[in-house]
C-alpha cells in the first residue's frame, strides 16, 4: 500500500510541477463560431478500414464461417465433448444447466452458443477451483449466451485467434481477467456484462483492429483496458464502479512494445470509485480509486464523447512508466503518451474526493478537488477542442485539434475475415517434406529412413501410395527401423509432401 | 590434472605437423547438403518448418498454436554449416585442448551440459548454466542476462573467457591456420576468399561457420507441434490438462513462455534462488545498467526443457518438478533479505496444487523434439578426440539415437 501511496504521490507530483509552471488564472474564455469545417481525421487504422471497402452497411459484419454441422448440449453432458467432436464450421449450442469444466477450443471457425429459455442461461461454474471457463487458439471464433461465475483464472481467454466474436455473455465474479483476447487480430467483443474482477474486466492484449462496444462493465478494478495494441475502438460502454474506468497503456517488458490508435469514444464513464482490490504487484494495483480514463504510454489515443463524471479523484489522465514504479524498466517501450487528443467530452463533478495521495499534493496547491484533465508528462504534441471547459492541469502545450470527430471510423475490425496463414509462396507439401520428413530421408544418402532417390523409384507415379504408407507404415527393410506413423499430418499435408518428395532432383 | 593439461598444451603447440600427420587430408570433405529441416537454394540452406504457413502480429513470433516464427537466421552454405559442426566438436578451439563448444553444449545433454553451473578449462564452475543451443536461430539475444545480440557476438564469451575456452583471437587464428586441414576446408567454404594459396583462415569466417552450424539447431517436431497443426491425439488427456494448466491465467506459464518458441525472448525479474552459498545474481542489471533490472534473466525457451537439468541460470533446481513449483511457491518467497527486486506482475499465487504441477511437468516433456539432432564427428580437423562425452558427474539419461549420417 506504501508503494501505492508513493506512486500516486509521484504522479501527483509531476502533475503540481507543471500546474506550478503555470499560470494560476486560466486564460479567458473566447467564443468562437467555426469559419470553417475541421479537417476530416485520419489513422493508420482508418485506412487500413478503408482499404478494406467497410461501408455504412456492414459494420462489423464480420461472422464465424459455419458448415450446417450442429451439436447440441444438454444439461449434465460435456461442452469440451462437443468441441472435441466438432469439425471446423459446427455450431455447438449449449442448453440451460450448469457446466463445471473448463472448454478449450484449439480448432478453427467455432461456433460456441448458448440457448436462452425464459431468461435461463447456461452457467459455466467455475466453483472457485478450476482456473479458466473458456480458452480459444483457433481462428475464427465465436463465444456467446453464457454465464460464466466462479472461476480462479479468466472468464473468456484468447491465444492468437483471429477473427473473434465474443458477445452478449455474463462473467460475474471471476478471477484475473472477465474477458482477455491476447495476441490476436481482428476481433469484436460487445454486448457483454462483466463484474467483480480484480484486474480487468475486459482486457485487450497485444493484438489489432479491435472493437470493444456495447459492454457494461462494472465493480472491478479496471473496466475496460487496451494493451500493447493497436487499432482498437473503444465506444458506447457502460463503465461505472471500477476503480478505474477505461485504460490504454502500454505494459513495458511485453514482446510487443506498441500501443497507439485507440478510440475511447462515446462511453459512459461514470463514478468509478470502487477501492483497489487488485493483486499485490499487478500494474492495475496502482491505479488511484477514482479515475475516469487512464492513458500510460499509449500513442494516438483519441477521448471523444464520453460522458465522463463522478469520478473522484480525476476524469482523464495522460502519463508516462511513473504510474508502473513497480515494474523492471524495458528499454524498448517508449514511455511518453504521445499525439493525445481530447474531443469534446461531457465532464462534471470528477475529482471530488480524491484518493489520499492526490489530495495532499492538490492542497499543497490551495485546492480540494482534483482536476478533469491531467497529462502528467506535460506533451507538446497533443491537442484539445474547448480546453476551457474543464479543469486541467499540464496541458499548456497542447494545440486545437484539427478535427472536431473521429465519426468517419464506424469500426476498426475488418469486414473479411484476415486469412489464418499467409498463403503467398508457401507450398505446404514442401514445408512437410523439408521440415518433417527430411529428418529420415535425405535425397541421396542414407539416414534413418531410406533415400528420397530410392522412394522416387518404387512410387514414380503414386503419390497417394506414399501418403497411405506413411499414415500407416509397416516394417518393410530388415536393415532399417520401422518408419514411425505420420498420421499427425492430416491427408492433403501428406500427400501434398508426397507429391513433392516425388519431383525433387536433390 | 595440471601435467596433464600442459602435456595437451604442448602437442597443441605442434598441431600443424601433429593433426595433419594423424589424419589424412582425404578424410574430411564438407557437406555439398542441407542439414534435415533446410532447402539448398542457390547455394544456401533455408530454413522449411509448418510454421511457415503461418503469420504473427507485427512478425513478433509469439501467440498460440498456429502462430508464426520470429526472425531468424538461416541462410549458410551446407560447406559453411558443415565446417562450423566440425569446429563446435572441435577442443582445438581452446587454449589448452581440454574443451570444446560441445563440452557445454553437449548433442547428448540437450546441446547443454547436466551441470547447474558449466566448468571450463580450469575445472571450476562458472557463475551459470549453459544454456541449449536448440533453436538459437529464433533467439534476439543471448546469454542468460541477454548481452549479446547475435550468435557471433556471444561466441566470443566463451571462446576468449580465461575460464572457459580461455583462448585469445591471435591464438585461435594461429591455431587453425597451422592445420592444413582445416585451411583446406575454410577454403572449400569461402572458395573465393582463398583464391591465393597464401590466404589466410580469418576469424570472421570462424565466427560464421559455428553461427551456421548453431543456426541449424532447429526443434519444431515435438508432439506438442503435432498438436498445434492440428493433430489433436498427439496429446494425452492429463498432457492436454497440463497445456490447459500451462496457458491458463493462474499459472501464466504461456505469457513469459510463449508459443510457438515459449519465449517471449523479454528480460523478467522472477526472483529465483541461487545454489545454497552462492551470492546472488544481479543479472541483467549489469549489462542494462538499470537497477530495476536487477536480478533479471532472459526467458529460456522451455522447447526440449526435459533434457536440461538442472534448471534456472545456476541450477537451482534439479527437477522440472521443482522448477515449476517454484512459481506456486508465492510472490518474492526466494528473494534473499535486503533485496529489493521489481519482481515481475505476473509472479504471483497461483496455489496450483500437487495435480496441476504434475500436469505441468507432462505438457512439459511434450516439447521434446531431437529429430534433427547432428551427427557428431568421429574424426576432427585437427587430428584431436572429441571431449565432450568424458563422463559427467550428475548425469541425465540421453535420449533419441544419433542420425543424419
Amino acid at each position: 500500500m506504501n508503494k501505492l501511496m508513493g506512486v500516486v504521490a509521484a504522479i501527483a507530483l509531476l502533475a503540481g510541477g507543471f500546474y506550478l509552471g503555470q499560470a494560476r488564472q486560466p486564460a479567458p474564455t473566447v467564443i468562437k463560431v467555426p469559419s470553417e469545417p475541421k479537417a476530416a481525421f485520419t489513422s493508420s487504422g482508418a485506412e487500413e478500414v478503408a482499404a478494406a471497402a467497410v461501408g455504412p452497411a456492414n459494420v462489423r459484419s464480420l461472422h464465424t464461417p459455419t458448415s450446417g454441422e450442429l451439436i447440441v448440449v444438454n444439461d449434465g453432458e460435456s461442452i469440451q465433448a462437443a468441441v472435441k467432436a466438432a469439425s471446423p464450421g459446427a455450431v455447438i449450442k449449449v442448453m440451460p444447466g450448469t457446466y463445471k469444466e473448463t472448454v478449450y477450443i484449439d480448432k478453427d471457425n467455432i461456433t460456441l452458443s448458448g440457448v436462452i429459455e425464459q431468461g435461463r442461461y447456461p452457467v459455466l461454474e467455475g466453483e472457485g477451483i478450476r482456473n479458466d471457463a473458456v480458452l480459444y487458439s483457433g481462428n475464427g471464433v465465436t463465444i456467446e449466451n453464457l454465464y460464466i461465475t466462479h472461476y480462479k483464472g479468466n472468464g473468456i481467454m484468447g491465444q492468437a485467434g483471429n477473427n473473434f466474436i465474443i458477445r452478449n455473455n455474463f462473467v460475474v465474479d471471476t478471477g484475473v481477467y472477465g474477458i482477455f483476447p491476447q495476441l490476436g487480430k481482428n476481433g469484436i467483443v460487445s454486448h457483454n456484462v462483466v463484474s467483480g474482477i480484480e484486474d480487468a474486466a475486459i482486457y485487450v492484449g497485444m493484438s489489432e483492429n479491435i472493437d470493444v462496444v456495447f459492454n457494461q462493465v462494472f465493480e472491478s478494478v479496471a473496466g475496460i483496458e487496451i494493451e500493447n495494441s493497436r487499432h482498437a475502438l473503444v465506444e458506447s460502454n457502460y463503465v461505472y464502479n471500477n476503480t478505474g474506468g477505461i485504460l490504454a497503456f502500454v505494459t513495458p517488458g511485453l514482446p510487443i512494445k506498441t500501443c497507439g490508435d485507440v478510440l475511447i469514444r462515446n462511453n459512459f464513464i461514470v463514478g468509478n470509485n470502487h477501492e483497489n482490490f487488485a493483486i499485490p504487484g499487478s500494474l492495475v494495483s496502482n491505479i488511484p480509486q477514482g479515475t475516469g480514463v487512464l492513458v500510460m504510454a499509449c500513442d494516438d489515443v483519441v477521448v471523444e464523447g464520453n460522458i465522463i463524471t463522478d469520478n473522484e479523484s480525476v476524469g482523464i489522465v495522460f502519463t508516462d512508466f511513473s504510474l508502473a514504479s513497480n515494474t523492471a524498466t524495458d528499454p524498448d517501450s517508449e514511455p511518453n503518451p504521445n499525439r493525445p487528443k481530447i474531443l469534446n467530452n461531457l465532464m462534471r463533478d470528477n475529482g471530488q474526493n480524491p484518493a489520499p495521495a492526490v489530495r495532499a499534493v492538490m492542497a499543497a496547491m490551495l485546492e480540494t478537488t482534483g482536476p478533469d484533465i491531467v497529462d502528467t508528462v506535460g506533451m507538446d504534441d497533443g491537442c484539445i477542442l474547448n480546453p476551457e471547459r474543464f479543469r486541467t492541469i499540464g496541458l499548456g502545450k497542447y494545440s486545437e485539434c484539427e478535427f472536431s470527430t473521429t465519426a468517419n471510423v464506424a469500426s476498426y475490425t475488418l469486414p473479411e475475415p484476415v486469412p489464418p496463414r499467409s498463403l503467398e509462396n508457401v507450398d505446404k507439401g514442401k514445408l512437410a517434406y523439408y521440415g518433417v520428413c527430411a529428418g529420415c530421408h535425405a535425397y541421396a544418402s542414407r539416414m534413418i529412413g531410406p533415400p528420397t532417390q530410392i522412394i522416387q523409384a518404387l512410387y514414380m507415379d503414386n503419390p497417394q501410395g506414399i501418403a497411405d504408407y506413411a499414415a500407416n507404415p509397416v516394417k518393410k527393410r530388415p536393415d532399417y527401423p520401422e518408419m514411425p506413423p505420420q498420421a499427425h499430418l492430416d491427408d492433403e499435408t501428406r500427400l501434398a509432401a508426397a507429391q513433392f518428395m516425388l519431383q525433387i532432383k536433390n | 590434472m595440471i601435467t596433464v593439461r600442459h602435456i595437451v598444451a604442448l602437442l597443441c603447440a605442434c598441431l600443424g605437423v601433429w593433426g595433419s600427420a594423424a589424419v589424412g587430408q582425404d578424410d574430411f570433405a564438407l557437406s555439398e547438403d542441407c542439414p534435415p529441416g533446410f532447402e539448398l537454394t542457390s547455394g544456401h540452406c533455408e530454413l522449411r518448418s509448418l510454421y511457415l504457413m503461418y503469420t504473427s502480429l507485427e512478425g513478433a513470433g509469439v501467440g498460440g498454436l498456429k502462430t508464426g516464427l520470429p526472425v531468424y537466421r538461416d541462410g549458410f552454405s551446407p560447406q559453411q554449416i558443415d565446417l562450423g559442426r566440425y569446429l563446435f566438436f572441435d577442443p582445438v578451439l581452446s587454449a589448452d585442448a581440454s574443451v570444446s563448444c560441445a563440452s557445454c553444449h553437449n548433442p547428448d545433454l540437450g546441446f547443454s551440459d547436466a551441470r547447474g553451473r558449466s566448468v571450463g578449462i580450469t575445472g571450476d564452475p562458472l557463475a551459470r548454466s549453459a544454456p541449449t543451443l536448440w533453436n538459437v536461430a529464433f533467439l534476439k539475444s543471448f546469454f542468460w542476462d541477454g548481452r549479446a545480440a547475435s550468435l557471433e557476438q556471444q561466441m566470443l564469451g566463451p571462446l576468449y573467457d580465461a575460464h572457459e575456452m580461455g583462448s585469445s583471437p591471435e591464438i585461435l587464428l594461429q591455431t587453425l591456420n597451422a592445420i592444413p586441414t582445416y585451411r583446406r576446408l575454410f577454403a572449400a567454404a569461402w572458395p573465393d576468399e582463398f583464391a591465393s594459396p597464401e590466404s589466410q583462415i580469418r576469424l570472421d569466417q570462424v565466427y560464421t561457420a559455428i553461427t551456421a552450424f548453431q543456426a541449424t539447431l532447429v526443434s519444431l517436431n515435438s508432439r506438442y507441434d503435432q498438436y498445434a497443426h492440428g493433430y489433436a491425439d498427439a496429446l494425452t488427456e492429463p498432457e492436454k490438462e497440463g497445456l490447459n494448466v500451462f496457458r491458463s491465467f493462474v499459472a501464466r506459464c504461456a505469457e513469459c513462455h510463449t508459443p510457438p518458441l515459449f519465449t517471449n525472448q523479454q528480460i523478467a525479474v522472477i526472483g529465483t534462488p541461487e545454489p545454497d552459498g552462492l551470492p546472488f545474481d544481479p543479472g541483467a542489471q549489469v549489462p542494462m545498467a538499470e537497477p530495476s533490472q536487477r536480478g533479471g534473466f532472459k526467458v529460456p525457451s522451455l522447447r526440449n526443457i526435459e533434457l536440461t537439468a538442472p534448471y534456472m541460470h545456476s541450477g537451482k533446481f534439479a527437477t522440472l518438478r521443482e522448477a515449476a513449483a517454484f512459481y506456486t511457491g508465492g510472490r518474492g518467497h526466494a528473494v534473499p533479505e535486503g533485496e529489493e527486486l521489481k519482481i515481475h506482475w505476473h509472479i504471483w499465487e497461483p496455489d496450483l496444487t500437487d495435480q496441476e504441477l504434475d500436469r505441468l511437468v507432462d505438457f512439459l516433456k511434450t516439447l521434446t523434439d531431437e529429430s534433427f539432432k547432428p551427427r557428431t564427428p568421429t574424426l576432427l580437423p585437427s587430428g584431436l578426440q572429441a571431449v565432450h562425452n568424458k563422463p559427467v558427474e550428475t548425469g541425465i539419461t540421453q535420449t533419441g539415437v544419433e542420425h543424419n549420417e
